[in-house]
């Protein structure tokens, strides 16, 4: 699970071009959006996309997406749990 | 009734390494690529703006002009303007659409990214800057064979006259490959140098 979820800091900062964000400044429980990493509508996108081509999760309904984007550490709990590949 | 007469007050170069305003060089270092350039010269021109590393590289480029260039006239992203944004350029967003294109070509690996996506419209280069300055104002891409003077000049000069705008910022925003050339101005209705079709093609 740490695994996971420092490979999810590592993918967040690419895929998402965090320039000033290094991986040990995201907290496990850190909001990925508002006031944590400002996150934005095309950001949360690329975490679906992401889910889908990495863990072979899709979500069928993107209502899920807000619970399970919270934080990194939500995001590791549920891939966890649901990822195919 | 008499033709007003409108000014260019700033201009501002991207190109080969290089940033000028006004004629004079303000930054100038080797980079392997834009993306490298474009980095470099926003750390350089202490930009601030961290949604700058999501823009494609068409945006990039434009913002770059576009802040210096504001800056410079002393127009702050703090407030308000009436500024009009008429751009031009040959490649559209192609450098854009190809990297949209390899991620939709192949059945087998058909992830689209929704972050390369949004930008494959040349006109989200003045999107970008509208935000950035908040200008809620009149805007225009035009994709030419080259650059075309006289079309930019009379564009603006029809924005200022029909009040549409207070100020124009104008030029060429051309991405393709690994080429890129900014060339932006700002159509005043002071400043040294007379807004004419033959300034223009001497500036540019």
């Amino acid at each position: 699970m740490e695994a996971l979820k420092e490979e999810l800091k590592s993918k967040i900062i690419e895929q998402l071009n965090l320039e000033d964000v290094s991986v040990d400044e995201i907290a496990d429980d850190d909001p990925l959006f508002g006031d944590g990493l400002g996150l934005d509508s095309i950001d949360a996108l690329e975490l679906i996309v992401m889910l889908d081509k990495d863990y072979g999760i899709k979500l069928a309904d993107p209502k899920e997406g807000k619970k399970i984007f919270e934080s990194v550490g939500t995001m590791a709990d549920y891939i966890t749990q649901h990822k195919t590949k | 009734m008499m033709e007003k007469e409108y000014f260019i007050s700033s201009y501002c170069h991207i190109r080969n390494n290089t940033i000028s305003l006004n004629g004079t060089t303000l930054y100038q270092e080797q980079h392997p690529d834009f993306k490298s350039l474009a980095k470099s010269a926003y750390r350089y021109f202490k930009t601030d703006y961290s949604k700058f590393f999501k823009m494609d590289n068409l945006s990039k480029l434009g913002f770059l002009a576009a802040d210096i260039l504001l800056k410079n006239e002393g127009i702050l992203p703090e407030n308000e303007e009436n500024i009009a944004i008429v751009l031009s350029n040959r490649a559209s967003s192609l450098d854009t659409d190809r990297k949209h294109w390899e991620s939709i070509r192949n059945p087998d690996t058909y992830y689209p990214s929704p972050a390369i996506f949004v930008y494959t419209l040349p006109n989200i280069c003045i999107g970008e800057i509208s935000i950035r300055h908040k200008l809620y104002s009149e805007n225009s891409f035009f994709i030419f064979d080259e650059f075309n003077p006289s079309h930019l000049f009379s564009y603006a000069n029809g924005l200022l006259d029909m009040q549409k705008a207070e100020k124009v910022l104008c030029g060429w925003v051309d991405f393709d490959g690994p080429d890129y050339e900014a060339f932006l101005y700002l159509v005043n209705k002071k400043g040294a140098i007379e807004h004419s079709i033959e300034e223009i093609t001497r500036l540019f």
